[in-house]
């Protein structure tokens, strides 16, 4: 092949020194989250959950104070009301108004979800981050145990928590962890191994970088999406699974009403016709369940590095 | 590979005895006598009983003669039936169980699967919405509520399906559609999002470049790559659905093992609690284990770890 | 792709494999097509029996299939009276010995005839200690029954000790440690019932299918599908077979008593007991007069315990204060809706007194007072150094009914007098273990008679009994209770029991909250059902038209 380019010398001059700051890149970390919202927003779906779930929230902290009722008071002649302007949700068996009823409920149960899910996120982050950066025979002996933990009889375990602790919040919570930090763990664990692996984190530590130094700056907000879509999906399965606990009697001690508690109390009731009390703690249950879930889901899908268009 | 096998049963034989032991211990230590009795019980009488049933010796030796009779697969005796044994609760309820579990398994994973394909690939679209609020009604109703609503309408008041009971395939439908619904959800939304990943890859853009026909693609790529992370859920979800659901048997009326667990712990009934529990673990040992060489046969990409080394 | 259509088609074909096993038996044969011309009841027994063998049964998921299939020496009308069963006559002179003469026409279900024999062998089964039987100490009336019940070695010598003898084929005698004024009712009860020795003898595992199964009663065992189904057919040798009109009976094992309802409602059911009932749907039928709801006295009362160890419920004043200051009326109007009488005592409805009713000659020993309520817990926290009374558990089993029950009487006590009480629900075990060891505050409780006299609810509260879960002694009460054991004067001992009860009303170391009720719904194509006031409903001269 002929070739007619002609280099001279004068071509090449050496760079300038503004000109070197071009090739910097501008906190991508910033640019990251930014760009997540903005994918998280065309979402309508994904937006639809959080707006829901900010409304659960608000009606949670508001809603007990709203008709003036207490979530405890009794009033049999006011017993099996349907929904009307004085008691927006009706009442339930005992004359309770279940407006209060319900969103004293929604703070029960949104505690726990939330709760369990903080729970699981901390020691899942410091077990499946140690067994992972330590790897080897730590992280084999480490990932055993849990694997143990995880095969012994679950609601063994939530009977015996309920025994040594007082019956109440606290031990719901709990039993809901006792195992729930386990998928957690394992997923931090295979995040961190994975990207152990990678070439810029090779990259970093063979430059000499520090290694809580690269944790920080790398591995952090690159497992942080997943680990953030875990928990999210955390706190409608607590929130579910105290619903199934106070099916088998082992919810939130009375009066005190947690969705799961109301749900399992008004089972009975839809065969007499007051469809009404089962249906809206079940509804607020599904909702809450649809919300984090889509919310979960768009942030998969918003984090998702490969999904970036 | 055989060494891979070995070495795998081996650690499943100390993850069983690890399991044993902690149930047996948890079990021993929370409170509840499985012989109090309303009313009247002379000592003679009680004592005869722990005699019987050798809970008058210390644990220890409890323990070893329950390993000892375990490895010649006998279950004990069950403390609240002078009929039947463990072995024979699980003998005689296992197929029942087994069968619905299988039903429910071959429903979700169909199902889902169509869902989560339906899904990713009109990404954003109409059919994507739609696949996954059917995905996550699935996840949002707890199954006691699904299972009661489904009673309700298709049963008594449409007429459909028979209420309860296990006589016929009719009866098996509603309790099958009930158990299906959270493992469909769960496999639609992992098929989903791991079909947007492979759709996402280099060589799938490829194919695609190439001129090849988007179903085509689908068919023939996209969904063998997709399959792998359903199949690896596929043990803990099969062993789940099939060691049998109490809330989905105790509301249909279904003889299955669902109930054996639960009820043992509320009687105190400790061979029924371990045997269940020991049942299960076996289940879920052997069936992660057949999951693990289906996987290595569907993905020539992974290799046996042993074998590498 | 083609390795996966593999899994899937394989799983596809084991799931049919296992479609066709799973059900277990015939399955056309149970449509209810095939059923026409034939009687069959059908109702749900909620719980698989633990066994069907009388002597080791306990409860009445066992006995109420036992009931039907078994009769002991006497058996009882459907007006409630002792009338002869197996035996034709007997007689005593002291009431310590006792001699039965058996009818001569009474046959096991496989047309061998029913001996004297059959009775001495069940009833020492029963006491043999390795029979490991619950129910063993309803025999302890019997001479030498405890001392072989207890024993450890030198069994045969107890055995022979024990007094049941066959004198011959027809004869028993019976001999007692003391006279027993309820002892002819006892041998109606199921641990009472004979046992055929011969079947027993050459095969120990007789009782644990429907294969080898061969009793006494109206019914007998046809088919027994572990937690699926009991069938029972009629007993052709049995002695009033004249009188049983149903052919079948078939005893569901259904758990859930909304799912029961359900299939009441689609016709799958013809007869439900109280136990399948969901508590919404009676107060509804109640309510609304329905045709097909039956209900009658039962002999039990739903109380509270009071663990009389624990400040400041150690004081009778205390304890006083709530029994007065709770609304018995709307706990049974709201909660219970069974059409129970609130109890304002503590032996229920249906004893019968010197003359007229026992409960009824009792009157109200306790009246609902919020201001005497309010006096008597000032003057006892007083008495007891206290300003408040310090919150506290109580404690019942795990059950929506007794929950709501729970909460109606935690805010009655907290409106009323002032009261912090939390609730604690547990398993049945623990809640029974724990009134045992004296480890709660207050906690539900509730008992049913096991024989139609006083002294079945009043001995539970001697000093020391083992059901006195209060742990409650009153020396004036034991002495009455005592004496009321060996009185023969009836008047005189009628008369113990009434001032005993008022006694323990008073102290309160129990609170009686209402009386029992059985509710029971039947089609109204069926006909002849009763309810004794101490067991479960018997279909034994049940019709269908």
């Amino acid at each position: 092949m002929e070739s007619n380019v002609h280099l001279t010398k004068d071509l090449f001059v050496p760079i300038q020194d503004h000109l070197k700051d071009v090739e910097k890149i501008n906190s991508p970390t910033v640019s990251f989250w930014r760009d997540v919202w903005r994918r998280l927003k065309e979402n309508k779906l994904a937006m639809a959950g959080l707006m829901v779930t900010l409304l659960l929230l608000l009606l949670a902290a508001i809603g007990p104070y709203l008709n003036g009722y207490s979530y405890y008071e009794q009033d049999f002649t006011q017993k099996n009301l349907t929904p009307n302007a004085e008691h927006w949700f009706g009442t339930d068996q005992a004359g309770r108004d279940i407006f209060t009823r319900a969103w004293y409920g929604a703070r029960i149960s949104l505690f726990i979800g939330f709760m369990a899910a903080m729970i699981d996120f901390i020691i899942g982050i410091f077990y499946g981050g140690i067994a992972g950066l330590k790897g080897g025979r730590a992280d084999n002996v480490m990932m055993r145990i849990s694997e143990i933990l995880y095969s012994i009889p679950y609601l063994l375990m939530v009977i015996l928590i309920m025994i040594v602790l007082e019956r109440g919040i606290w031990p719901i919570i709990i039993a809901m962890s006792i195992t729930g930090w386990i998928p957690m763990a394992r997923l931090v664990r295979g995040q961190v191994m994975q990207l152990k692996e990678q070439d810029f984190v090779q990259a970093a530590n063979a430059m000499g970088s520090n290694t809580l130094w690269v944790l920080r700056k790398h591995l952090v907000p690159n497992t942080m999406g997943p680990i953030l879509v875990n928990v999210t999906l955390t706190v409608p399965n607590a929130i579910f699974a105290e619903a199934t606990l106070s099916f088998l009697g082992l919810g939130i001690p009375a009066p005190e009403a947690s969705w799961g508690t109301m749900v399992s109390d008004a089972l009975g009731s839809i065969l007499i016709g007051n469809f009404y009390q089962l249906a809206i703690p079940a509804i607020l249950i599904s909702l809450t369940m649809f919300a984090f879930n889509v919310l979960g889901d768009g942030l998969r899908d918003a984090l998702d590095p490969k999904l970036r268009k | 590979m055989l060494k891979y096998i070995f070495k795998r049963f081996l650690w499943s034989i100390l993850t069983l005895w690890a399991v044993i032991t902690v149930t047996f211990m948890i079990m021993h230590f929370i409170p509840g006598d499985p012989f109090a009795r309303e009313g009247t019980m002379p000592e003679a009488v009680y004592k005869n009983l722990n005699e019987h049933y050798h809970l008058d010796q210390p644990l220890f030796i409890q323990y070893t003669r329950y390993l000892t009779s375990l490895i010649q697969f006998d279950f004990g005796p069950s403390l609240k039936s002078n009929t039947m044994t463990v072995n024979d609760f699980i003998k005689q309820g296992f197929p029942v169980s087994l069968h619905l579990g299988t039903q429910a398994i071959l429903l979700a994973v169909v199902l889902g699967m169509i869902l989560g394909v339906v899904a990713a690939y009109n990404r954003n679209k109409w059919q994507d919405y739609l696949s996954m609020i059917l995905a996550i009604v699935g996840i949002s109703v707890p199954s006691f509520i699904m299972a009661t609503f489904l009673i309700n309408f298709f049963a008594v008041k449409w007429g459909i399906f028979p209420v309860a009971t296990w006589k016929s395939w009719a009866h098996t439908v509603l309790p099958t559609i009930a158990l299906s619904m959270m493992p469909m959800a769960f496999i639609a939304r992992l098929m989903r999002s791991s079909m947007l990943e492979v759709l996402s890859q280099d060589y799938m853009i490829t194919a695609k470049a190439k001129g090849l026909k988007g179903k085509f693609i689908l068919i023939h790529y996209a969904i063998k790559n997709a399959i792998l992370p359903v199949v690896t859920v596929l043990g803990i979800l099969t062993a789940n659905l099939i060691t049998g659901s109490f809330i989905i048997e105790s509301i249909f009326g279904i003889p299955g093992i669902g109930e054996l667990f639960v009820k043992g712990i509320f009687n105190r009934d400790y061979p029924v609690i371990l045997g269940s529990t020991v049942f299960y673990s076996m289940i879920l040992i052997f069936l992660i284990f057949i999951i693990d060489i289906a996987y290595t046969w569907l993905d020539p990409r992974i290799k046996v770890i042993g074998e590498n080394n | 792709m083609k390795k996966f259509s593999f899994i899937i088609v394989s799983m596809l074909v084991l799931a049919l494999f296992f479609t066709g096993c799973s059900f277990s038996g015939k399955t056309g044969s149970t449509q209810s097509g095939k059923n026409e011309g034939k009687k069959v009841l059908k109702t749900n027994n909620s719980s698989e029996p633990g066994t069907l063998h009388p002597g080791l049964a306990e409860g009445t998921h066992d006995s109420w299939v036992i009931n039907h299939i078994f009769e002991g020496l006497t058996t009882r009308s459907p007006e409630g009276k002792t009338v002869p069963g197996m035996a034709e006559s007997w007689e005593s002179k002291d009431g310590i010995t006792w001699i039965f003469h058996l009818k001569d026409n009474v046959k096991w279900s496989n047309g061998e005839p029913v001996t004297a024999d059959d009775f001495e062998y069940a009833w020492k089964y029963v006491l043999n200690p390795k029979s490991s039987s619950y129910y063993a100490f309803q025999l302890y009336y019997l001479k030498g029954a405890k001392e072989y019940n207890s024993a450890k070695d030198n069994l045969k010598a107890l055995e022979d000790a024990v007094g049941v003898k066959a004198l011959d084929d027809k004869t028993l005698k019976v001999e007692l440690t003391s006279p027993v004024p309820y002892f002819l009712e006892l041998t109606s009860f199921y641990t009472y019932y004979p046992v055929n020795k011969k079947l027993a003898e050459s095969n120990p595992d007789w009782y644990k299918s429907a294969d080898h199964f061969v009793s006494n009663g109206p019914f007998q065992l046809k088919e027994w599908k572990h937690k699926e189904i009991i069938k029972l057919a009629k007993n052709n040798y049995y002695y009033e077979k004249e009188n049983i009109h149903l052919d079948e009976v078939e005893l569901a094992i259904i758990t859930d008593s909304n799912t029961a309802w359900q299939m009441y409602q689609s016709g799958e059911f013809n007869l439900l007991p109280e136990k399948s009932l969901p508590p919404d749907i009676i107060g509804k039928l109640l309510t609304e007069k329905n045709p097909e709801f039956h209900t009658g006295p039962y002999l039990s009362t739903y109380y509270l315990d009071v663990n009389t160890d624990v400040k400041p419920f150690n004081n009778p004043k205390i304890r006083q204060a709530l029994s007065m200051a709770m609304d018995r009326k709307a706990i049974v109007t709201n909660i219970a809706q069974g059409g129970q009488p609130p109890a304002y005592s503590f032996i229920p409805p249906g004893i019968p007194d010197v003359s007229g009713d026992f409960q009824g000659n009792t009157g109200n020993l306790i009246k609902e007072d919020l201001a005497e309520a309010k006096r008597l817990l000032k003057e006892g926290l007083a008495e007891e150094g206290m300003s408040k009374v310090p919150s506290f558990n109580y404690l019942y089993n795990t059950d929506e009914k007794h929950k709501a029950i729970g909460e109606a009487l935690q805010e009655m006590w907290r409106k009323n007098l002032g009261i912090e009480m939390t609730l604690e629900n547990v398993e049945q075990q623990v809640k029974l273990d724990r009134q045992k060891t004296g480890d709660y505050v207050i906690s539900r409780a509730g008992w049913v008679g096991d024989y139609v006299d006083p002294m079945t609810f009043l001995d539970l509260f001697i000093t020391g009994a083992s059901y006195n879960d209060p742990n409650w002694s009153n020396k004036e009460y034991d002495t009455l209770i005592q004496f009321a054991q060996t009185a023969t004067d009836k008047k005189e001992r009628m008369n113990a029991l009434h001032k005993a009860e008022k006694i323990l009303v008073d102290e309160a170391p129990i609170i009686p909250i209402y009386f029992y009720t059985k509710p029971l719904v039947y089609k109204e194509s069926i006909t002849g059902v009763f309810t004794l006031i101490n067991d479960e409903p018997s279909f034994k001269y049940a019709d269908i038209k």
